[in-house]
């Protein structure tokens, strides 16, 4: 298992460089994006609500659209389209149901800004994101160990 | 040009099959840990360069980046090392490992030069945006060089 993960042609770095920076960025975003919804679901602040909306649209969704596109990159590069892996299953189906979790946790958050609507719209927000944080997290474990 | 290579598995000299599903398991164990911790360290990364773009800083805020800086660190270090030493063929002497121990290093002075003037931010608002955003980029670009030399592994 883990000698056929370790073994990769040099053309594929590329692809896995990126997937695995955008990976990355997308974990710091989510992290700084909840910090903020859940200071600004304590202290009411319009401030802080629009930095964790800032920090999904302006850094959580672009690294997640590198991080899916590398991915389909480093699929496509490995021959793996049609290939049966629990694996590829499991980063797949999460990362896809994620985008429309994180796509509503954005609105939650934007419309809580655009209507200065107090909390409930933030500590939905602050939630979905810490939900794909654990989620993610997994994921990661799942993409480093690749268990059968 | 497409050259394939293999990357070497867990020291081994002839395995059974219970010490080889040992071995894969630390070792996986050992990669995940590894790369949970490269996560951790982009929490401290992308709170920066919000904070580097007009942000507000909280005492929240900074008190989570810290920590998971010093969270990552450790974890970077400890099963960095301990995966140089457990795989055959990677020693710790490795130009691209060696290079990679040298930028961490940077990255640490780098973030603590970062981390002085946010705090005095917090405590006084004293500290200017530039100085921030010098040594933040700094780290920032040592980090991903760190990735680059995890990644391609020159002389590997």
């Amino acid at each position: 298992m883990s000698l056929l993960a370790t073994i990769r042609p040099d053309d594929w770095d590329l692809a896995l460089f990126l997937h695995v920076l955008a990976a990355f960025v997308m974990v710091g975003a989510l992290v700084t994006a909840a910090a903020y919804l859940f200071a600004a679901r304590r202290d009411g602040s319009l401030e802080l609500t629009r930095a964790g909306f800032r920090s999904l649209l302006i850094a959580a969704l672009p690294a997640f659209i590198a991080m899916r596109l590398s991915a389909q990159w480093l699929v496509s590069e490995e021959g793996l389209e049609d290939a049966e892996l629990a694996w590829l299953d499991v980063g797949f189906i999460t990362t896809d149901a994620g985008l429309l979790v994180l796509v509503g946790a954005t609105v939650a958050a934007g419309l809580a800004v655009r209507r200065a609507e107090g909390v409930r719209g933030v500590a939905l927000a602050a939630w979905l994101v810490t939900a794909l944080i654990a989620v993610y997290a997994v994921v990661i474990w799942t993409m480093a160990t690749k268990p059968a | 040009m497409s050259q394939t290579y293999v990357s070497p598995g867990p020291r081994s000299t002839v395995p059974s099959a219970r010490s080889l599903t040992l071995r894969d398991a630390v070792y996986d164990t050992l990669l995940a840990l590894h790369l949970i911790s490269a996560a951790i360290s982009f929490v401290t990364i992308v709170m920066f360069s919000a904070w580097a773009a007009g942000a507000p800083v909280t005492r929240g805020g900074f008190a989570l980046s810290d920590a998971a800086w010093n969270l990552s660190g450790a974890g970077l270090l400890i099963f960095g090392v301990w995966l140089a030493l457990y795989v055959d063929g990677y020693e710790l002497w490795d130009g691209w490992i060696l290079g990679a121990l040298v930028l961490f290093a940077a990255v640490s002075v780098f973030g603590a030069q970062a981390r002085t003037p946010v705090l005095a931010q917090l405590d006084a608002e004293a500290a200017t945006e530039r100085q921030v955003t010098m040594w933040h980029w700094l780290r920032t670009l040592a980090l991903v060089g760190i990735l680059v030399l995890m990644v391609w592994k020159p002389g590997a």
